[in-house]
């Protein structure tokens, strides 16, 4: 069953929250390399699921393997394999840009000279020479998105976990973040992520269709949008609201 | 512990940036002693006394001028008759009122006993002690010339030599300044550690932070670390603030209240990490941090000495690491005592602090549940 080319897998992933079942039944398997979008409205389990994934919540039911390491056995030795970044902007505002992504090398191990070379290496990659001694508080929503990757990258980690990235930053930002993206996966980081953005989704290899804790449908944007039966993923999108609203209904 | 220096770091520059606490910080020492120091004395002295002298004699003068030196009684008014009197301490004009009858010159002349009325305001407990003993010492002295004048003996049969070792004056600051070091560090220590963690919570970079590989023992020691060093600046200007303004005497080791003080500040910060680990936003954390703060005002013996107390409220005191760090504070301060006498004292807040961060360790969830 190990195969070095999968970095992570689910089996009947589930997580309760009291009465309500957040994600039911979930099985995943996502390639080494991948860009897998997670998508669904609000309340669909997609946040509950990368967090499930890093170990920052513990599952109901069911396995979850990520990078070889089991989950729910060794939830310390994942958060060394993988980089995570939250909805909300999770880094230390009162710090300086500089500041904030030493912190977080120091916090993945990393000492001396090696730092100091990783640390250049993703200011580089991310183009944030210009930007170090400001205070990470007064950036912009782009720039914050940057940093954000910058620290999650300072242990150049096998998978990536991005939880609504782009929510709430400029057009222009989002396109390079996404190009950034794509050059992590080339390199081979696999990279998942939840968007509400459908030009987004459509640029991921693979993505999940997400409602009410389950998984609707499974596989490229367009076998996704033929599977839902709509004309685009936009179109399947909207079918599978509305079809949660009315079930919602009286 | 490789990742304790960087959560270090971190801390003391966030420290450094929050400017507002960190006045804060050094505002309350010098705010508190000075209030303390000038504002709180527990020698009562001065009483605003009416008195009601009948007999208008040489010798009714003259005992009330002994009352007058003991210091304890300042007259504001001499009165008429009883109603006047009573009135004067109604009003709270006067909180003691000395009365002479008329007999008294004359009982005195026959040898029966005179009688010298003194009505205290009691309802303040405290300054009505210190009227009551300094009337009685009046009576006492009084008596004794009389009678040896009588007995035409010049030796006294009996007499106690006190001696008031360690404060001497009996001065108040000098016992309630060493306790305010210990009283301040309680406060601040509990309520900027018990906010460090939870502000983290609500700012939404604790998530980012649990989600790295940094241990629960590398975050809790980093984060209280740099306010070792806050507190032992709060500490030194306490002491060279009551050395210099209060004269509080610095007899002992100085080095060695230092090390008792490193030890007391960890188990302080211990507690206030414990108090973070209980609740989820800063406003919460305020009103516990008072809650564990004010016991420790109370019970700890800081203004009111723990032997007054009921055996329960003993106990309880016993279990305030403040309680216990008094004792060395005075002992070390005023009698100049060694770790021969506070090494139980020592072990003490060694063993509170271990087993408060033990407790906030486990008690800390590197979840999000």
């Amino acid at each position: 069953m190990i195969d070095s080319a999968v970095t992570v897998e689910t089996h009947h992933l589930t997580r309760r929250f009291g009465p309500i079942v957040a994600v039911r039944d979930l099985n995943l398997t996502i390639a080494m390399g991948e860009v897998f979008g997670l998508l669904g409205p609000n309340g669909s389990g997609k946040t509950t699921t990368i967090r499930m994934l890093c170990g920052l919540i513990a599952p109901s039911e069911g396995t979850a393997t990520v990078a070889g390491v089991d989950v729910v056995q060794s939830p310390d030795l994942i958060k060394e394999r993988i980089g995570y970044m939250s909805q909300r902007f999770g880094l230390y505002e009162d710090l300086t840009v500089a500041e904030n992504m030493d912190f977080f090398a120091g916090i993945y191990g990393l000492e001396g000279p090696g730092r100091r070379g990783r640390i250049a290496e993703v200011v580089s990659f991310l183009g944030l020479d210009r930007r170090l001694n400001q205070l990470a508080g007064t950036l912009s929503g782009g720039w914050k998105q940057r940093l954000g990757l910058a620290c999650a990258l300072m242990h150049r980690p096998p998978v990536l976990f991005l939880d609504e990235p782009t929510a709430g930053v400029d057009p222009a930002a989002r396109k390079g973040f996404w190009s950034t993206i794509s050059t992590l996966a080339s390199q081979g980081t696999t990279v998942i992520v939840t968007t509400h953005y459908m030009d987004e989704a459509g640029r991921c290899g693979r993505i999940a269709l997400m409602s009410q804790g389950h998984l609707i449908a499974l596989g490229t944007p367009d076998e996704v949008a033929t599977q839902v039966g709509g004309r685009d993923l936009e179109d399947a999108f909207i079918i599978l609201q509305e079809r949660d609203e009315q079930e919602q209904g009286p | 512990m490789r990742r304790f220096g960087p959560m270090f770091r971190k801390e003391f520059i966030q420290m450094r940036r929050d400017r507002l606490t960190l006045g804060i910080m050094t505002a309350v020492p010098v705010i508190q002693l000075l209030l303390f120091g000038f504002a709180i004395q527990t020698d009562v002295r001065h009483i605003p006394t009416v008195v009601l002298d009948e007999s208008r004699t040489p010798t009714s003068r003259d005992v009330i001028a002994d009352f007058q030196n003991t210091g304890n009684f300042r007259i504001v008014a001499q009165v008429d008759g009883r109603d006047a009197l009573d009135e004067w301490i109604a009003r709270g004009d006067a909180q003691a009122g000395i009365a002479i009858p008329h007999t008294f010159p004359r009982d005195l002349a026959r040898g029966t006993t005179a009688t010298i009325q003194v009505i205290v305001d009691a309802s303040d407990p405290l300054s009505s002690q210190a009227a009551l003993a300094a009337a009685a010492g009046v009576a006492q002295v009084r008596n004794l010339a009389i009678l040896s004048a009588a007995a035409h003996s010049r030796a006294l049969p009996l007499e106690t030599r006190i001696r008031p070792r360690y404060n001497p004056g009996l001065r108040s600051a000098n016992y309630i300044v060493p306790g305010l070091v210990g009283v301040i560090l309680t406060i601040t220590m509990v309520l900027v550690t018990a906010m460090a963690i939870v502000r983290e919570r609500e700012r939404g970079t604790l998530e980012q932070l649990i989600v790295t590989p940094i241990t629960k023992t590398e975050l809790m020691l980093g984060k209280i670390a740099p306010y070792v060093g806050v507190g032992l600046v709060q500490m030194t200007t306490v002491l060279l603030l009551g050395r210099f303004v209060f004269d509080v005497p610095l007899t002992g080791n100085v080095l060695l209240l230092y090390a008792i003080a490193f030890i007391f500040i960890v188990a302080s910060l211990a507690l206030g990490l414990f108090v973070s680990t209980l609740v989820r936003t800063q406003q919460q954390a305020m009103q516990a941090s008072f809650f564990f703060v004010l016991p420790n005002i109370l019970l700890s013996g800081f203004m009111f000495p723990r032997q007054a107390m009921p055996a329960v409220f003993q106990w309880i005191g016993a279990f305030l690491p403040l309680t216990h760090f008094l004792k060395v504070l005075r002992g070390i301060l005023l009698k100049g005592v060694g770790v021969t006498e506070l090494w139980q004292e020592m072990a003490i807040l060694a063993l509170f602090a271990t087993v408060l961060i033990g407790l906030s360790v486990r008690r800390f969830q590197k979840t999000l549940d």
